[in-house]
Order: structure tokens, then C-alpha cells, then sequence
């Protein structure tokens, strides 16, 4: 079957409000960035759209009604995947290794700021008859759920609190250089525990802001991509996802849905060990926990041990793994759906060398990760190589 | 049920219709969805919107297919290029379609019904404009390609918003 490259990304900056453009507008600067970087015309070229939105997020019922001028893609095949940006280049990929479809576009985006009252649609997201009366009950922020799961996860891994924190204090200093990220800082562990819990043992620094902002890829078969440019191919190599059943009481300490995912990526892959063979790893970090869990569900470290390579400096541009260089979701912000892109445009970047201040030299293959977010356990994982 | 049902109901392949509170027999949650959202309209609306204020139609053109589009947006979504230039209207326009409603959004028959439609504006193509009411007019009066104009609001109780037109109206020959 045919092989899957990127052909094309665009970003808009990310940012934590956008009064002066409107979703259509935020959608269509990504876009045409895109186009641009892609040397396509969408209204010619390309043959599928694919937008990732969840209509809640929105506000809007059937979203992808909404989405064709933005994108190019009046009167052409379009569709919304109710999933992250991850899920939306996985259908993507499929698309074109049909044989149907030759370039196919894939969008992201957070509009988070226009929606007032976010914890209530996280909150939807509980199950009706047995969770959502407790948090109505006592008025309770849906984060909680995180609270429990980072409790069960330094218990199951004898992880400390302050690896957590080395976390956030780590990528929101390597966002300092990623022109994109909005939330980049220069502060210390102590600035995280004066933060304070949040949902402990959770600290409120330890939780990503959110953001706004737009991500669109241009995916195209290779013998496409071949005829339109002469720039070394970032080659999809594997993609997968995976859910976790819905019960709060029933989810892994361990992500295993970024395990299962994982394996199927690797496979199509042949990654074998990622550790050694994976040069730079983006990894979901919405709460700082979930980046040294991410990287033990991929086989990045052994239980336990992602803790004590984020405390000995081996998470970073210097270290053994180069791990969120972009700043993670607490350096870019949360994004939503598109969160899962950010972490993909960065891998594309950095395989392409056009990284700037956070480039890590001659990197040629790139895993990105992604989490759906509370409550629930979604997540899915990309391979990126280059084959030059 | 009542005693002349002797034998039970008669067999009905479909089931039975729910009767009324049956639904409070079995166990059940209720609950709101309270998502609320504030959306900005954006640099082309905004302006349209801001312009609404003033008593006028503004659209935005797109020099590659020489179409001025109201409501104005910032890119053409045919040719996937920007606009270039404001454009002011006249404000008449034509009907393009209408339908006479006679039910309420509670789906209750109505006596007086509402006139509904979308009107193309002098000056901007016909497959742009808005939708929009008509009034002064009887129901049979409303025709495809009548000529119309927007009815507005007083001045001091426009809010930018696309209810500062009441509604269009025959125009005056």
C-alpha cells in the first residue's frame, strides 16, 4: 500500500484570547499558512477535508456544517471526527491508503475562550446516574478526577510530587522557545508549590491553561508529494488509538490507553525500541503527571522511572530524551482537540529542521502523543520519520 | 386501563404508546446541559454588524471573482482568497425565497402567520444576503423576486445586531 507523508502544516499562534477573529477566520489564517507551506491550491488539489471538533466545545450542533469555507473546501467531501487532531490524521491516513484520495486535509482548533462555562461541559462528560450528582451535589470542579488519578499513579510508581513539578517547571521553560507558545516561563519548584493544590496531590501549576489557536496538516500520498516538492518527505509511519472503558474507578494508573495506542503504532512502524530509536517525543502534559506517565505507557522509561529522568535533567533539548521541546500542553496551552496536532506539528517541525532555538540536530524520527482530557482515558500516538 | 378491557388491550406489534407521567414510573436522571458561549463575530461581521447601527449594508469584495459578499467575511469561500475592500449598499433588495409560517417553535399552530425568507441585496449577487422577516404585506402578496427594503429600528435602540432591521418591506415604486 502506499506510503502517507505530510506534505504541508500551519499554525495560528496559540493564545489565551481571540476577540478580534472568529473561529472561521482563526481556521482559515492556519489554513492557508498551510496551502502555502503545502504549494497547493485546496480548491484544485485537494480531495477530502477532515475537521476535529466535539460540538459541546463548540456550541454548535452538527459542527462541520460550519467548516467548508474556511478551509477550501465548499462542495468537496468534508467531514468532523469527534475526536482530537491525532484521530483526525488517522482517518486521513486511512483515506489516502485506500487509494481514493491523494491529498487530504486535516484541522484542529480551540476556540475554548468563547465557551463560559467549560467546567460544565467537562463536567457532562461524567457519567449521568453515578458522578455527576457527587460533583453537583457539593459544586465540585470536574479536575478532581485528576487529583485521584495522580494519587493512584505516584502510589502505583513511588513517583514524588516534586519529579510532577520538575515537570512544569521544565516545559514552560522550554516554551520560551517555541514562537508559538504563549505560556512560556522562567520559575522554579518553589513557584510551583506556593501554587498550592488544586485537587491534591495535584498542584494548581501543575494544570495547563488554556488556549486558543488553530492547527491544519496537509497529508498526501507519497508518489503525490513527490510530484509537487523537491524538500525531504516527513513520512507518517504508524498511527493509533485507543479508549479506556468509561468508569473512573476502572482507569489505569498507567495510561493504558497511550500503551495500546502505542503498540499499534509501533508495529505499523517497527519501532521495536522506542527509547533508542525515537528522537524527539511529544507527549500529553495537560497536568505534569501525565507527561512521566505518557512516557512509561511508551516505553520511553519503566515504571517509576520517568520521575527520576525528569529530576536528573535527561528530559530535555540536553538530556537523553528530548521530550516536549515545544513546551508541552502547559508551555502551549491546552488546546482542545487540537492539542493533539500541536504535539504533531511539532514532531513535522523538528524532523524537518525548522525547529529554531529548540532544534534537536539531525533528528529523523518523532513520536507525538495525545490525551483527550478528563474524564476519560482516549489517547492516540504518531510515528513521523524521515526516510532520506 | 379500564374494566371494558377484558382480554387486555389488543396485540399490537409496534408496543403500546408511553401515556402521560409514564416516564416518571421507571428510574431515570434529570439534568440541564448548561453550556453557554459568547462568540465573537469576528473582523467582517463586526464591522457589518457596527454598520448595522448606522442604518447600512456593507459587504466586502473579492476582486478574483468580482463578488461583493454580504454578510462580508474576510475571504472569498469559493475562490479561498481574501477580500479586498468594503463596499457600502443601498440596502434594497429581492426576495429570493420565502416560506408563510404557521407553526411556533413549540411546534403550536399559529393564527397570525410569520413571513420568512432570504433577500439578495441590490449591488451584491444573488447568492449572497441574509435571511430575514417581511412585513407590511399580506401573506399572498409575498412573491419571489419582489422587490423589498429593510424597515429599521430607531436609531437610539439599534445594538448592532441583525434584529436592528424589523423587516423588509414592499418597496415604493
Amino acid at each position: 500500500m502506499r506510503d502517507v507523508v505530510v506534505l504541508g502544516v500551519g499554525a495560528t499562534a496559540f493564545t489565551s484570547q481571540t476577540p478580534e477573529v472568529n473561529w472561521k477566520e482563526l481556521m482559515y489564517d492556519a489554513a492557508v499558512k498551510a496551502y502555502a507551506d503545502a504549494q497547493i491550491d485546496p480548491r484544485r488539489d485537494v480531495d477530502s477535508f477532515i475537521t476535529c471538533a466535539e460540538d459541546f466545545w463548540e456550541g454548535f450542533s452538527i459542527f462541520d456544517e460550519f467548516t467548508p469555507d474556511q478551509l477550501g473546501a465548499v462542495m468537496r467531501p468534508m467531514m468532523t471526527v469527534t475526536g482530537d487532531g491525532l484521530q483526525g490524521l488517522a482517518n486521513a491516513y486511512m483515506q489516502i491508503k485506500t487509494g481514493m484520495f491523494n491529498i487530504v486535509v486535516v484541522e484542529a482548533h480551540s476556540k475554548v475562550s468563547e465557551l463560559l462555562t467549560y467546567e460544565h461541559v467537562v463536567e457532562m462528560a461524567f457519567d449521568p446516574i453515578y458522578e455527576r450528582p457527587l460533583s453537583a451535589e457539593r459544586n465540585v470542579h470536574p479536575y478532581y478526577v485528576a487529583g485521584l488519578e495522580m494519587n493512584l499513579y505516584l502510589h502505583a510508581t513511588g513517583t514524588t510530587e516534586e519529579q510532577c513539578a520538575f515537570v512544569a517547571v521544565q516545559n514552560r521553560r522550554q516554551a520560551l522557545s517555541n514562537p508559538l507558545a504563549p505560556y512560556g516561563a522562567r520559575i522554579g519548584l518553589q513557584e510551583i508549590y506556593r501554587s498550592g493544590y488544586a485537587f491534591s496531590p495535584l498542584k494548581k501549576w501543575e494544570i495547563a491553561s488554556r488556549a486558543d489557536g488553530s492547527i491544519v496538516f496537509v497529508l498526501a500520498a507519497e508518489e503525490i508529494a513527490r510530484r509537487i516538492t523537491k524538500k525531504p518527505l516527513v513520512y507518517l509511519e504508524g498511527i493509533g488509538w485507543s479508549s479506556e472503558s468509561p468508569w473512573i474507578s476502572a482507569r489505569s494508573a498507567d495510561a493504558g490507553y497511550a500503551r495500546r495506542a502505542a503498540q499499534l503504532a509501533y508495529r505499523q512502524a517497527g519501532i521495536t525500541d522506542p527509547r533508542r530509536q525515537i528522537d524527539v517525543i511529544e507527549v500529553e502534559d495537560r497536568f505534569a503527571f501525565k507527561e512521566l506517565q505518557h512516557l512509561e505507557a511508551l516505553g520511553f522509561a519503566r515504571p517509576g522511572e520517568a520521575g527520576w529522568l525528569a529530576q536528573s535533567g535527561a528530559l530535555g533539548l540536553d538530556g537523553e530524551l528530548k521530550v516536549n521541546l515545544s513546551g508541552g500542553s502547559l508551555g502551549c496551552g491546552d488546546l482542545l482537540e487540537a492539542s493533539a496536532l500541536q504535539r504533531a506539528l511539532e514532531i513535522v517541525l523538528q524532523l524537518r529542521g525548522e525547529a529554531g532555538a529548540r532544534q534537536v540536530p539531525n533528528a529523523r524520527v518523532g513520536v507525538a502523543q495525545s490525551w483527550r482530557g478528563l474524564p476519560h482515558g482516549t489517547g492516540a500516538v504518531a510515528v513521523f520519520a524521515r526516510r532520506d | 386501563m379500564t374494566k371494558k378491557d377484558k382480554f387486555g388491550p389488543p396485540f399490537n406489534p409496534r408496543g403500546k404508546p408511553l401515556e402521560a407521567n409514564e416516564m416518571e414510573k421507571i428510574p431515570h436522571i434529570r439534568a440541564k446541559a448548561p453550556a453557554k458561549y459568547a462568540w465573537a463575530a469576528g473582523t467582517a461581521m463586526s464591522r457589518f454588524l457596527e454598520e448595522l447601527k448606522n442604518g447600512k449594508i456593507i459587504g466586502r469584495l473579492c476582486a478574483q471573482c468580482d463578488r461583493v459578499l454580504v454578510p462580508p467575511r474576510m475571504f472569498c469561500e469559493r475562490c479561498f482568497k481574501p477580500t479586498t475592500e468594503w463596499v457600502y449598499l443601498p440596502g434594497t433588495a429581492v426576495v429570493e425565497t420565502f416560506s408563510i409560517s404557521y407553526i411556533d417553535q413549540n411546534a403550536n399552530r399559529i393564527k397570525e402567520p410569520i413571513l420568512v425568507g432570504t433577500v439578495a441585496f441590490d449591488g451584491a449577487p444573488p447568492d449572497c444576503g441574509i435571511m430575514h422577516y417581511f412585513g407590511e404585506m399580506k401573506p399572498e402578496e409575498l412573491k419571489i423576486g419582489m422587490p423589498v427594503e429593510p424597515v429599521w429600528k430607531p436609531q437610539n435602540e439599534r445594538v448592532g445586531s441583525i434584529l436592528d432591521i424589523k423587516y423588509f418591506r414592499p418597496r415604493k415604486k
